[in-house]
């Protein structure tokens, strides 16, 4: 049904999309011009988070394995990207342990392109651990790519002519503003979006919903899970090496399984397989995160003084999830995504008089 | 704690499963901070026994005993009383296991104490060994136990006993062979698990795919 009503949508629908973004665009250019550098700093972390979110809900969500590696992913982005950007006298001064291997020593490459290699590298990783992952299902699945997780942050830290172990890379060049981040958002919810809504998406969600029926009507799970896998590592890779240049300096303790626990948190009260709601929730989780720093922080109250609980945002996260979980399964979206029919059938039905039936 | 979501489908238990970790885990930290803390040794298994080249505490005499113990209890709860006989049927299959008359949440509800309890033992034994804990050191030992299960294979007493047992051999293995990759000790056990999953997904000793 999502497929016709997706070669349905006329050029009303493409156009109002179209203006929709551009204004968003604007106001995020205006505040780009005018915020403070906290709120910029807050606005590119939610690029991020967005982009990072809606490619972990294209194998978590859409197509319902449930992975818990995008740590790592983020991980051999970060470091792909980073070493290619660093000038070799930054590499030289950094590696103090032990100098960096030769080929990586001496490159030095632009930006972008240290971002697509960055994506290839991780999406390539990601399908050679698709073969033992995609042996099991499940819970098992689950936890197999938690420890894929964990093997990357060990060899980060151990393989010291590359990754400089647990001193990470410092002096990485800034270059992620707001141009960067929000581009790198709107590629990746568009692209991702595209894809689900196209025959492979179809065969995706069927995945989910019954992973032994799909099979038996010709659907070739392992390729079409791989897929999911590989696409959603590239955009991961690429998200982890915009980071590392939003951040400058990355360390293997970075990217560990509090990562993934946030972007498990975004995609859960999204809605697993809703990109919309990913969207939504990775807005929602960047900035309450932000608003949730209150509680740590020492309160004084009509003189009296409450002391901040360092860790306690955390505590919160967890128990957020875990209600989530029990009363509001479906999160916001449920797997349902943001249609413009959808929207203008709501604003309709507001203006009705009340008292029908609608 | 689980019981709301065991209807829902698999995947929600086990994201509840894993916010309810992290919530014990942070609460630990809010509560006793992320320092490590001193775990005292009991003088009781303080002793040293030397023999010839090898020196032995008597914790890990203890340790070896205990673990035998526990593997012992359990396997004579899982094969030789009647809620054991419901814990192996709940696993094959649960819709009938209840219309058979068993009550599949208490059931549910035993094994999950049990199975925290031995953990909880592993847990005290690991400390007792390493003598100091933090609210966060259960995350690795967590994720070896479960390595050291599908070596063994799925659903086998026996075989998680010795596939634990081969995981630990081999990582102290490549530490005294190569002490120069003892960083890497913590990814072997991965290592392994990739390895098994390629090859024998049934594990050493089991018959059923993991599923």
């Amino acid at each position: 049904m999502e497929l016709r009503n997706n070669r349905k949508m006329n050029r009303r629908d493409r156009l109002l999309s179209l203006t929709t973004t551009a204004v968003f665009l604007f106001l995020l250019f205006l505040a780009d011009r005018f915020g403070s550098d906290y709120e910029t700093r807050i606005l590119i972390n939610c690029a991020i988070f967005i982009g990072l979110a809606v490619s972990y809900n294209l194998i978590n969500g859409v197509t319902g394995q449930f992975s818990l590696a995008p740590n790592a992913f983020a991980a051999i982005g970060a470091y792909t990207s980073a070493l290619l950007t660093m000038t070799p006298l930054e590499k030289e001064l950094s590696f103090i342990v032990k100098p960096l291997i030769w080929p990586l020593s001496v490159i030095h490459a632009p930006f972008i392109i240290s971002l697509l290699i960055a994506g290839l590298v991780t999406a390539f990783m990601a399908f050679l651990m698709g073969f033992p992952v995609f042996r099991v299902r499940g819970d098992y699945l689950a936890i197999v790519t938690l420890g894929f997780g964990e093997v990357v942050r060990v060899v980060a830290n151990n393989a010291q002519s590359i990754t400089n172990g647990p001193l990470g890379l410092k002096g990485i060049v800034n270059y992620t503003d707001m141009a960067w981040s929000w581009g790198f958002a709107v590629i990746t919810v568009f692209l991702i979006y595209r894809l689900v809504q196209s025959s492979y998406g179809l065969a995706l969600k069927a995945i989910r919903y019954d992973e032994t029926a799909s099979e038996a009507v010709g659907v070739d799970t392992f390729r079409h899970k791989m897929l999911a896998f590989t696409v959603s590592a590239f955009f991961g890779g690429v998200g982890g090496g915009i980071l590392a240049h939003f951040i400058t300096t990355i360390s293997p303790n970075l990217f560990t399984f509090f990562l993934t626990f946030n972007l498990l948190i975004i995609i859960v009260i999204g809605g697993l397989g809703s990109t919309t709601g990913a969207v939504i929730a990775a807005f929602m989780v960047t900035l309450g995160g932000e608003l949730l720093r209150v509680v740590e922080e020492p309160l004084f109250i009509g003189g009296l003084h409450i002391p901040g609980i360092p860790g306690m945002r955390m505590v919160i996260f967890s128990l957020i999830l875990i209600l989530v979980m029990i009363f509001a399964r479906h999160g916001i979206m449920g797997s349902q995504e943001f249609s413009w029919r959808w929207a203008i059938e709501k604003v309709e039905s507001f203006r009705r008089p009340k008292g029908g039936d609608a | 704690m689980y019981r709301p979501v065991r209807n829902a489908p698999r995947i929600s238990a086990l994201i509840t499963a894993i916010g309810v970790s992290f919530l014990l885990e942070n609460l630990g930290l809010v509560l006793f901070t992320g320092r490590p803390k001193a775990f005292i040794r009991p003088e009781l298994l303080s002793g040293v026994h030397t023999f010839g080249n090898v020196r032995v505490l008597d914790l890990h005499i203890w340790t070896a005993i205990l673990t035998l113990l526990i593997f012992l209890s359990l396997y004579v709860v899982i094969y030789r009383t009647n809620t054991g006989r419901s814990m192996r049927c709940i696993a094959y299959d649960m819709e009938t296991t209840k219309l058979m008359g068993v009550d599949v949440d208490r059931i549910i509800a035993v094994t999950f104490a049990v199975g925290s309890a031995v953990a909880a033992a592993g847990g005290i034994m690991w400390a007792m060994r390493y003598p100091q804990i933090n609210p966060l050191m259960g995350i690795l030992p967590g994720l070896k136990a479960f390595v050291a299960a599908v070596l063994g294979g799925i659903g086998n007493v026996g075989g998680a006993m010795v596939g634990g047992l081969l995981l630990g051999l081999l990582e102290i293995l490549l530490v005294a062979a190569r002490p120069d990759m003892a960083g890497y000790r913590d990814a072997i056990a991965f290592g392994i698990l990739i390895f098994i999953l390629l090859f024998r997904p049934t594990g050493l000793m089991g018959d059923r795919l993991p599923d």
